[in-house]
């Protein structure tokens, strides 16, 4: 192994990956039964942290940063004057292996520039899988990019050795994608997308039937947008969000604070804020989506098309609904108890399993940990002591925001620092 | 019934010796503490109890019918914390659990219920971070070695993971702090005691020791984990959150090569 200049690569092609936000390992059943190398049938685990607090679970690369395309946020684009370099298969395979061995990795997330045709760079990412898989005897997880454009067949093989795959739609509407990427049609995303979500659910009845079924990229698909490139509204990206979650029954949908790369006038400018505070809330709202109950439609809609960055989503459409409001935190049953801005989902089991063996009071809720500051003016338990005051929504917001610190008080508008 | 204290080897299997005898000879139980250490009670009797694994298992076998398998291996873990007193808390807990007619291990709102559940907790987090941050250098002998100084006694139940993970090499992960390691030489793992040199380091380490490739592994994966951060969204706070400061020891990438 030349050293050297595996180091130069690795520099120029990792660099050119990590605008990818996924780097989840989890959710995958791969056992380690062939007694080889790697187990991913349990929890992701992150093996380091970047200084911008992100967490380190796969090696992250590009094939290539060669690419024929050129939209306009991309790094890579092909009219951007930037070091090109490529990986051969083989260094990308013992550099997975050698860092796996040191307990550095997962395992590893490849994706590419678009070099000569779609299909061919599909071809090479999966010819990285194979080899890991088949000779090198790997359990660890693997998750290949799906080129947009790249055939059915392709994908249907990628599939097999792969246990996440994922196209990144980038923009969240279509006109967006027309200004920033005029060379890519949003049916050449779809595409790949819809055929490993078939595939998918085919290879799921046929194990059902035949128990030895190869697995077909067990964990599931994903999708990354990015936020505040193009003028979008929250309700747009989580929108869209909802639709891929539904129609392609995507794992995760990423939010990806768009970071200023070039002086392109279609976009923010060089230096401009990332925004990472809207980024926190559009998760809060996905979450809000997939493990709360919630349809999208009450979070957002055409009245409500921004979400409140002061507060949290929750709160902010708890707020908007006060006449559901109090709750008794004794009776009420799990799915109203999931609405309580200020009790988070292990708290809600907690609650569930332990009002079973006794009536719960502030101080039992206090120390199970939910967040009384918020939820105290949403709730009754077993307690004289009511915080329920006939309060308007706004000032009742007022009342919570004076009693809580909220870590991106500095990013919040400036105006509210005169109060 | 005149206050008593136990004194047992510090085991798991001893600790549930004692328990069994606090049961069986109707003991008031004041203090249990692992031999070699000073007990707080001053006019209490000692007892001394020896480790008899048919008496723990009968232990295990009560606790089992009467809590979850997750509250068993919340039982085990808090006592993996080593915390001072954490022997008369886990006391208490089976009390607890003994005297229910119902399964009482999810009672969150019982105080010693949600002070075990809490320390496994901390204990399970070691357990994982163990699992994260462990880093291997390959050896001259081909074995590939970590080692580490965890705040709880994660190590015999960090072996599971290893074990089916790194199915087809030969590992070592020592245990500095309380000086014992795991081994596995591709078939089995076991304990073993041994001394180490000075210089063979968490990591870099001297190079004598170690595959000539092994040094060019470690700075590869520094390389790696310059590139990837992203300078405009530097957030330390939520950083030194994610890996402590005292575990910046084991992160080669974080250490300075030169």
């Amino acid at each position: 192994m030349d050293f050297d200049r595996i180091k130069e690569k690795l520099n120029i092609l990792a660099d050119a990956a990590k605008y990818d936000v996924s780097c989840s390992s989890s959710g995958s059943k791969r056992k380690n039964t062939n007694k080889g190398l790697g187990d991913s049938s349990g929890m992701g685990i992150c093996h380091s942290y970047t200084q911008d607090g992100r967490c380190v679970s796969l090696l992250k690369i590009l094939l290539t940063n060669h690419c024929i395309f050129d939209c306009a946020y991309c790094v890579t684009r092909k009219s951007n004057d930037i070091k090109r370099a490529a990986f051969k298969v083989q260094e990308v395979v013992d550099l997975t292996i050698s860092f796996y061995r040191r307990n550095y990795i997962e395992g590893l997330f490849l994706s590419s520039g678009i070099f000569k045709s779609p299909d061919h760079t599909m071809e090479r990412l999966i010819s990285v899988a194979k080899k890991l898989r088949l000779e090198e005897n790997f359990n660890g997880y693997i998750h290949l990019k799906s080129i947009p454009g790249a055939s059915d067949e392709l994908m249907r093989e990628a599939g097999l050795y792969a246990d996440r795959l994922s196209v990144n739609i980038e923009i969240p509407t279509k006109s967006g994608l027309k200004l920033l990427a005029p060379d890519k049609k949003h049916e050449d995303f779809m595409k790949p997308m819809k055929k490993v979500k078939d595939e998918i659910i085919q290879y799921k009845e046929e194990s059902r039937l035949i128990k030895s079924t190869p697995k077909y990229a067990p964990a599931g698909q994903s999708t990354q947008m990015i936020v505040g490139a193009t003028g979008e509204s929250d309700r747009d990206i989580m929108y869209s969000s909802a639709f891929f979650y539904k129609k392609y029954n995507m794992k995760r949908v990423y939010y990806s604070g768009y970071v200023p790369i070039s002086n392109d006038p279609r976009l923010p400018a060089i230096g401009s804020q990332v925004p990472m505070l809207r980024e926190n809330r559009l998760y809060q709202t996905d979450w809000l989506m997939r493990f709360y109950g919630f349809d999208i439609r009450e979070l957002l809609n055409d009245d409500f098309l921004h979400l409140d960055m002061e507060i949290d989503p929750k709160l902010s459409w708890a707020l908007r609904n006060r006449h559901l409001f109090p709750l008794d935190i004794n009776r009420v049953e799990k799915q109203l108890l999931l609405r309580v801005p200020g009790i988070g989902l292990k708290s809600v089991n907690k609650i569930i399993q332990s009002r079973k063996y006794r009536k719960l009071n502030w101080e039992h809720l206090q120390k199970i940990g939910i967040a009384t500051n918020k939820a105290k003016y949403f709730i009754t338990c077993d307690s004289r002591e009511k915080e329920l005051k006939d309060l308007s929504s706004e000032s009742l917001k007022q009342i919570i925001l004076k009693n809580s610190h909220s870590k991106y008080i500095k990013d919040l508008s400036p105006q509210l620092s005169l109060f | 019934m005149p206050d008593t204290v136990l004194k047992y080897d510090g085991s798991f299997m001893g600790f549930l010796t004692c328990i069994f005898m606090a049961y069986e000879q109707k003991l008031n139980i004041v203090e249990i503490v692992p031999a070699g250490e000073d007990q707080n009670q001053l006019f209490a009797e000692t007892l001394e109890a020896i480790t008899d694994e048919q008496k723990a298992l009968r232990v295990i076998k009560g606790l089992k019918a009467k809590v979850s398998r997750n509250g068993m291996l919340r039982l085990k873990w808090a006592f993996l914390s080593e915390a001072p007193g954490i022997e008369m808390k886990l006391y208490d807990m089976c009390k607890y659990i003994f005297s229910s007619k119902q399964k009482v291990d999810t009672d969150y709102s019982h105080p010693s219920v949600l002070y075990i559940t809490n320390i496994a907790k901390q204990v399970g987090r070691e357990k994982h971070r163990m699992e994260a941050f462990v880093r291997f250098r390959l050896t001259k002998d081909d074995i590939y070695f970590a080692i580490i100084e965890p705040d709880f006694n994660v190590l015999p139940i960090i072996i599971k993971h290893f074990k089916s993970r790194y199915a087809d090499q030969k590992w070592l992960i020592y245990d500095i702090k309380r000086k014992y390691g795991a081994y596995y030489d591709l078939n089995k793992t076991e304990f073993v005691s041994m001394e180490l040199p000075e210089d063979i380091g968490i990591s870099g380490g001297n190079l004598e020791y170690f595959d000539p490739g092994e040094i060019y592994f470690q700075k590869l994966w520094k390389e790696y984990f310059d590139s990837t951060n992203i300078k405009s969204r530097v957030n330390m706070r939520l950083h030194v959150q994610h890996v402590p400061k005292r575990y910046w020891k084991y992160l080669s990438e974080k250490s300075v090569f030169t």
